[in-house]
């Protein structure tokens, strides 16, 4: 089988909210292997995207160990997460969270940025033709629709040429038509580039068109299935 | 694209709020630069005025020394005055290098201002007057034909007032006494620009003071027997020796204690535009606690995320010290206006004066300002937790 690029081992995390202690994720063990297209699935509540920040290394652990691409990013602080984050990780999230004053093209770019990389913009423009909107790069969010900041989204999070992508309920805001082509640009991903994809939804019929579908209840995995008969 | 570009563009999203923030600190500047550029100027125009006197001591009748002073200055009323005998003796003295004898005498024209009426000063003065003052030149005309001539000469200021041309006939109120215009003075920037000067021995006839003057200017030969020369004339019945460098002293004295003032009025000023800016900037924070949160999950580091705000800060301060200077330049002329119906005593020159130097250390200032400002805000962001900031960041 192929390379494992994160594997955690009984990990959890509790966090305080009003004095009460969650535990949101209970002792999950996960492999995910180089070339893999995984939806967390599950209730609301679930964990989903707890473990999914966790996963991406947005969020430290709480107790258990977990490795990403080879660092054991358990015992890690933020400040050496945002590392780990910049070269490996692409993150692309339910309200697509682009930055409202800058353009589709300049929202592309801003990774390389932080990333100290030189500016591409080639590389920016080719992401954006690359989502089917090579013909409005210079547009600002709100001159786009849910759909398309979604796909600006996505290109956002290839241009640093990550190794897993994470999306958490990226379809989430989105109507079923549009849904569809944003899960699409996924698949593709992942079968012509071969790039490792983890995502979460509560959406069936595009859950079920993932290679592996793991399923979250109350924080733990109760179920997982391998799904690529499906596709 | 670079940060600045990416800070820029988010001052851009609130353009008033900005706009605001920018005017806070434009008006902390422009009060800075005014209040500086006056210290400056005043201290400059008077030490101007002063020192175009001509003479280092002036002995008058005894009086208030600040009423002796002021009259100098500006030739108010309840003038006193002295024997011409005493110039006689003084001219005497061998340390004396010149000697100018002078009469003062106001006259209330009601047709000054625009009909307000205002007080007109005439000075008799004798020919050592233009010995005392070399560099003093005829716009028109000459002096005097001779030292009891029915003439005048008038002030740069005092002629363009009254509108008179040599050869014009010029009238005392009050005294129904015409005399012939023969020449106008050059501007000095002193406040012999407004003054009306009159041959000694006619003003001594057409006011009725024969043989008595109101003042006495004195240059000496060598500045150091200043001292023994004004113990010299303690002894005088009936005078009072005041040396100029006193005179600049005690108004200086004044001054500064209404600086004192002033200057905490710009440092307030200044103290309000920072926490405006801070209280923007930091809402401004808040506001974006997404934007921060998904800057740091796509890469930012707390650096970059306290450089973005850092930078965002020092902007508008720079922006706003720019528009502080347009604004202190642009309205130095009010600023004159306001201060010269303030002051009491409020030299000829120019009051306000804004060099380079002062416009660029304001400037600086505001970027300081904006550096300090900044370290908050900038801070609040950039430790942010980025999942928190993500998921909790309504």
């Amino acid at each position: 089988m192929a390379n494992i690029l994160i594997k955690a081992d009984k990990i959890n995390k509790t966090y305080k909210l009003f004095a009460e202690e969650i535990n949101a994720v209970k002792d999950v063990d996960l492999e995910i292997y180089q070339g893999e297209f995984i939806a967390i699935m599950g209730p609301s509540g679930s964990g989903k995207t707890t473990l999914l920040d966790i996963l991406g290394c947005l969020d430290s652990v709480s107790a258990g160990k977990l490795k990403v691409l080879d660092n054991d990013v358990s015992v890690l602080k933020e400040s050496s997460l945002v590392k780990i984050r910049r070269a490996n990780v692409g993150f692309v999230f339910q309200e697509f969270l682009l930055i409202p004053t800058l353009t589709a093209l300049e929202n592309v770019e801003l990774p390389l940025l932080f990333a100290k990389l030189p500016q591409q913009r080639k590389l920016a423009v080719n992401l954006l033709q690359k989502v089917g909107l090579g013909s409005r790069i210079n547009h600002l969010p709100k001159q786009l629709s849910g759909g398309e900041r979604q796909r600006v989204a996505i290109a956002r999070a290839l241009v640093t040429s990550p190794k897993i992508l994470f999306a958490d309920e990226p379809t989430g805001n989105l109507d079923t038509k549009s849904g569809q082509q944003v899960f699409d640009i996924f698949k593709e991903l992942n079968q012509k580039d071969g790039l490792t994809i983890v995502l979460t939804t509560h959406n069936f019929k595009l859950g079920l068109q993932a290679k592996r579908i793991v399923f979250l209840k109350d924080g733990r995995i109760v179920s997982r299935v391998e799904s690529s008969l499906c596709v | 694209m670079k940060i600045l570009s990416v800070a820029f563009k988010n001052l851009q999203r609130k353009k008033i709020r900005t706009f605001l923030t920018i005017g806070g600190v434009a008006i902390a500047v422009a009060v800075l630069v005014s209040l500086i550029g006056f210290d400056a100027g005043y201290q400059k125009s008077l030490s101007n005025d002063i020192d175009k006197m001509g003479y280092q001591v002036l002995v008058t009748a005894k009086g208030c020394p600040y009423e002796a002073a002021t009259l100098m200055l500006k030739g108010g009323g309840g003038l006193r005055y002295m024997e011409q005998s005493v110039y006689d003796k003084i001219a005497k003295d061998p340390r004396v290098d010149k000697i100018s004898p002078q009469l003062a005498a106001t006259e209330f024209d009601k047709d000054r201002q625009d009909g307000q009426g205002g007080i007109v000063l005439y000075m008799g003065v004798s020919d050592s007057y233009l010995e005392l003052k070399p560099w003093s030149k005829f716009k028109t005309g000459g002096w005097f034909s001779n030292d009891d001539a029915d003439e005048v000469i008038i002030g740069y200021e005092a002629a363009e007032l009254e509108q008179r041309v040599p050869g014009d006939q010029i009238l005392i109120p009050n005294l129904n006494k015409a005399l012939k215009v023969i020449g106008v003075f050059e501007r000095t920037g002193t406040q012999d620009d407004g003054i009306v000067f009159i041959p000694l021995k006619t003003a001594q006839r057409i006011f009725n003071l024969p043989g008595k003057l109101t003042g006495i200017g004195i240059k000496l030969k060598d500045i150091g027997s200043l001292g023994d020369f004004e113990e010299s004339l303690y002894n005088e019945p009936g005078i009072q020796v005041i040396s100029m460098a006193q005179v600049k002293g005690t108004i200086f004295n004044l001054v500064s204690s209404s600086k004192a003032m002033t200057n905490s009025v710009a440092i307030i000023a200044i103290l309000i535009a920072v926490i405006g800016v801070i209280n923007t900037i930091l809402m401004s924070v808040f506001e974006r606690t997404k934007e921060i949160g998904v800057m740091k999950a796509i890469g930012a580091s707390r650096l970059d995320v306290f450089r973005i705000i850092w930078l965002e800060t020092t902007l508008i301060c720079v922006l706003g010290g720019i528009l502080g200077d347009i604004i202190a330049i642009l309205g130095t002329n009010i600023v004159e206006h306001i201060i010269r119906q303030v002051l009491p005593y409020a030299p000829a020159g120019k009051l306000v004066i804004i060099t380079p130097e002062l416009l660029f250390a304001s400037f600086l200032g505001a970027v300081v300002m904006g550096l300090i400002a900044g370290v908050y805000p900038a801070f609040r962001a950039s430790s942010m937790r980025p999942v928190e900031a993500i998921r909790l960041g309504d």
